[in-house]
């Protein structure tokens, strides 16, 4: 590893010491943490393509590749230690500089560069890494819980022929997912940020021989080059306006350059926010990650769930100052976010697909995450980032081992029923007690419940659109607190039927299939537990003050009180100096009266209040296996169910006019006039040589004829 | 003058030759045709010479050197194609086109 010993490294690393004045911090091998799973994914991909090429060695002979039971080859025992082993060295890493940041006073991010990447004019940008409070935040999240599900894959992934490939491409988005959330400029968060989508589109598709799984791949692409397009005119405007692009410069500059709530500005927030939409799956550009399902569930736990939507949010918070800057940006932010919770939310009502049931949650639940960071709550946008991370990987993977399970099951008795539609499971808390009771820890995390994460990630934030709606725009907020509070009860609803549906009542699968269904392998459940414990005590890190000093916090018995919140503080500090400067100091009501702890005790009762509701009504409901199931007949469930059409929009106002358009562009221009052009070149050239080999008679008499007129007549000019 | 009739010979040689090439079908009555054109060159190159100095002549031994090496190459063509057909008939030679 030359580079990191390198004199730039280290002056790089002096530099910041004297940038965090006071004590200083110094970066563990920041760059090993990128690097490491660029070097993991490396060497996976050598095994998966050795494992390819005797794959189809073997297919070539006319037989059909499967993994011998006893021992397994080579090239699929080495992924098994190298894809995790390297994310979960990285995480150590983290875990380092993590601790070595704790005791420092660091207020401002240190760089760490390497080389300069590009240096056009006056426009340079280098391959620098980014280390702040955030980033390290992010990086701990991203590590940690792609180090779980990268375990939780080795049992996944075992009986599939592209476990090495498999590994080669999450390996991959570990690494560009680092560069996203470490990238000290817009140019590297970008590299990070299609690099992650590229990965996203690999693992939709990873079964690419099924097209309907390919298509969603490349739905989930198309989809987020239409962000990508937002964020690079962003990125185009900074640097008219900046002449620089990275964070500190820009960031630092931006209260001087920019007018608040001007033209620029706006623009630019806006066209941020397509991008964040984009990634993030926010109206209008949601449809794509539904459709990512398609994907191995560990994928859709990781990219889908903790670690890549959530990029949105990370760009928001990263770029607090500009939004801070622009209250119209801030209100769009907020208005899609809350828009899209509720959305999701009651589509989420209807599905019976258990994956695109979470899904939609998640869309809802970062719809949240765009609320929190659009009323600038950055810390507690981030916060929800982080306890969703946690109890929404853990419901995935929960829904991965309930698939697995099923998949087995129906295996076994060849029975071609969907695993993952929930008409078809019912009572499998007898058969998978562990994945029980860890996912109804994430489901009650998740709905919002008193002490589980979700509940003091999810409070925050409508406690602060509560408090957004005693400042300008006060309508637009107070519709907004109304609508997360609404899609909070849904939350509730939607998860308690999807637990019920699963785990409790009957059992559906038929009696020989129940026989086959086992709880699955430790390399699964471990991972689950592991995440049920964050899930249940990860949100005590920020809990805020006043609920602490009340019986919630057990008068102040928990152990920390707002400590995301004041890590954070160096990172947002310049964003809430501005919002104060402009909107004057922060109103501690909410918008109909009432404390802070009051409404988190009416939510929590009310979350409890409709999960009980939605365990009396479902359990009560005679479900049938999806193949005796009806098509929902009446008006509004047939809606909800049909996901209020917008994918039929979406195909009849935009995809068939741009097919059309193509169609158009292919039959008419290039077919047509382009190619035209081209024949008409040749077929002329075609023409005058037929004309010309007329005089080609192969009669010997009449080329000298010819050729005796032709000297007459050059003798004759000569004369004449 | 004698080189006004020269000439006159020549000229009237050259046409005939000329003539013969193109009418004829017969590929060694063709041939022989050229060899007329090249005696009707020769001619002219002599009788030039008469008052142009010595050039005219050298060129005419260059020219007849040539024409016996040509004539000597020509036959051979015109007796294996004879031997391939079975006649010297132009016309039923006429494949070397497009």
């Amino acid at each position: 590893m030359g580079i990191f010993a390198s004199p730039l490294l280290q002056e790089a690393v002096g530099e910041a010491a004297v940038q965090g004045a006071g004590a200083p911090f110094e970066p563990f091998l920041p760059g090993l943490v990128v690097l490491l799973p660029l070097l993991g994914a490396l060497v996976n991909g050598v095994a998966a393509l050795v494992a390819a090429r005797r794959s189809a060695e073997v297919v070539r002979g006319g037989g059909e590749w499967t993994l011998p039971d006893h021992r397994r080859p080579l090239t699929h025992r080495i992924p098994t230690w190298v894809g995790p082993g390297v994310v979960g060295v990285a995480f150590a890493i983290v875990l380092v500089n993590f601790f070595r940041m704790l005791p420092v006073e660091l207020h401002e991010p240190v760089v760490v560069e390497y080389w300069t990447w590009m240096s056009t004019g006056t426009f340079e940008v280098a391959a620098a890494l980014q280390l702040d409070q955030l980033s390290m935040l992010m990086m701990l999240v991203v590590t940690g819980v792609s180090f779980l599900i990268h375990v939780f894959s080795v049992g996944y992934m075992a009986a599939d022929v592209g476990y090495p490939r498999y590994f080669a491409y999450l390996n991959l988005f570990v690494f560009f997912m680092l560069v996203l959330v470490t990238g000290a400029s817009f140019p590297v968060l970008f590299v990070g940020w299609e690099g992650v989508g590229l990965c996203s589109y690999l693992l939709i598709g990873f079964w690419f021989s099924d097209p309907e799984k390919a298509d969603a791949g490349k739905k989930a692409f198309i989809v987020n080059r239409i962000g990508d397009f937002g964020f690079l005119v962003a990125m185009f405007l900074l640097f008219n306006a900046f002449g620089t692009l990275n964070f500190t410069d820009v960031l630092g500059a931006a209260p001087e350059v920019l007018t608040y709530g001007g033209g620029l500005v706006t623009a630019v927030t806006l066209f941020m926010l397509l991008g964040a939409t984009g990634k993030s799956a926010q109206i209008p550009l949601y449809t794509w990650l539904p459709d990512a399902m398609a994907g191995p569930t560990p994928v859709s736990a990781l990219i889908h769930a903790a670690t890549m939507v959530t990029a949105g949010v990370y760009l928001v918070a990263r770029t607090s100052v500009l939004f801070a800057l622009s209250p119209i940006g801030s209100l769009a932010v907020a208005g899609i976010g809350v828009l899209t919770a509720l959305f999701a939310a009651t589509i989420a009502l209807t599905q019976y697909d258990i994956k695109k049931v979470l899904a939609y949650s998640t869309v809802s639940q970062l719809g949240y995450m765009f609320l929190g960071v659009g009323v600038g709550a950055y810390a507690a946008g981030v916060f929800h980032l982080m306890t969703h991370a946690f109890f929404k990987a853990l419901l995935f993977l929960g829904s991965g081992a309930v698939i697995h399970a099923m998949h087995e099951a129906l295996h076994h008795t060849h029975k071609d029923w969907d695993p993952q539609d929930m008409r078809n499971m019912g009572g499998l808390k007898r058969f998978l007690p562990v994945t029980w009771i860890t996912m109804w820890i994430a489901t009650l995390a998740i709905s919002g419940i008193w002490p589980f994460a979700g509940f003091f990630s999810k409070d925050e934030i409508i406690w602060s659109a509560g408090v957004a709606a005693r400042g300008p725009y006060a309508a637009f907020y107070s519709i907004f607190w109304v609508l997360s509070l609404a899609a909070a009860i849904l939350t509730a609803f939607y998860m308690t039927r999807l637990m019920v549906m699963t785990f409790h009542g009957g059992n559906r699968t038929g009696e020989e299939e129940a026989r086959h269904l086992h709880e699955v392998p430790l390399t699964m459940t471990v991972p689950l537990a592991a995440l049920a414990v964050l899930s249940a005590f990860g949100g005590w890190i920020n809990v805020p003050e006043r609920v602490h000093e009340s019986f919630l916090g057990l008068f102040g018995g928990l152990p920390m009180s707002e400590w995301l919140h004041h890590w954070l503080e160096p990172v947002t500090a310049a964003a809430d100096e501005i919002r104060i400067e402009h909107l004057g100091p922060v109103a501690e009501a909410a918008p109909f009266g009432g404390g802070e702890v009051l409404w988190a005790v009416a939510s929590t009762v009310a979350a409890l209040v409709v999960v009980l509701i939605a365990v009396a009504v479902v359990r009560r409901r005679a479900i049938v296996p999806a193949v005796e199931a009806p098509e929902p007949s009446a008006g509004i469930h047939r809606l909800l169910y049909r996901k209020w059409y917008v994918d039929e929009l979406y195909d009849a106002v935009i995809v068939r006019p741009v097919l059309g358009l193509s169609r158009f562009c292919w039959r008419v221009i290039d077919a047509g006039i382009i190619d035209g052009l081209v024949n008409a070149a040749g077929n002329l050239a075609r023409a005058v040589g037929w004309f010309g080999s007329l005089f080609q008679t192969g009669a010997l008499n009449t080329y000298a004829f010819v050729l005796t007129l032709g000297v007459l007549v050059i003798l004759g000019s000569l004369v004449f | 003058m004698i080189v006004n009739e020269a000439l006159t010979l020549s000229a009237i040689l050259f046409v005939l030759g000329t003539f013969g090439v193109i009418v004829r079908r017969n590929a060694i009555i063709m041939f022989l045709c050229v060899e007329i054109q090249l005696n009707a060159v020769n001619l002219a190159f002599v009788a030039f010479s008469r008052t142009m100095g010595i050039d005219g002549q050298i060129f005419v031994f260059f020219v007849m050197t040539v024409a016996a090496a040509e004539a000597a190459v020509g036959l051979a063509i015109i007796i294996s194609v004879f031997r391939h057909y079975e006649t010297v008939n132009v016309n039923h030679f006429n494949l070397l086109k497009w």
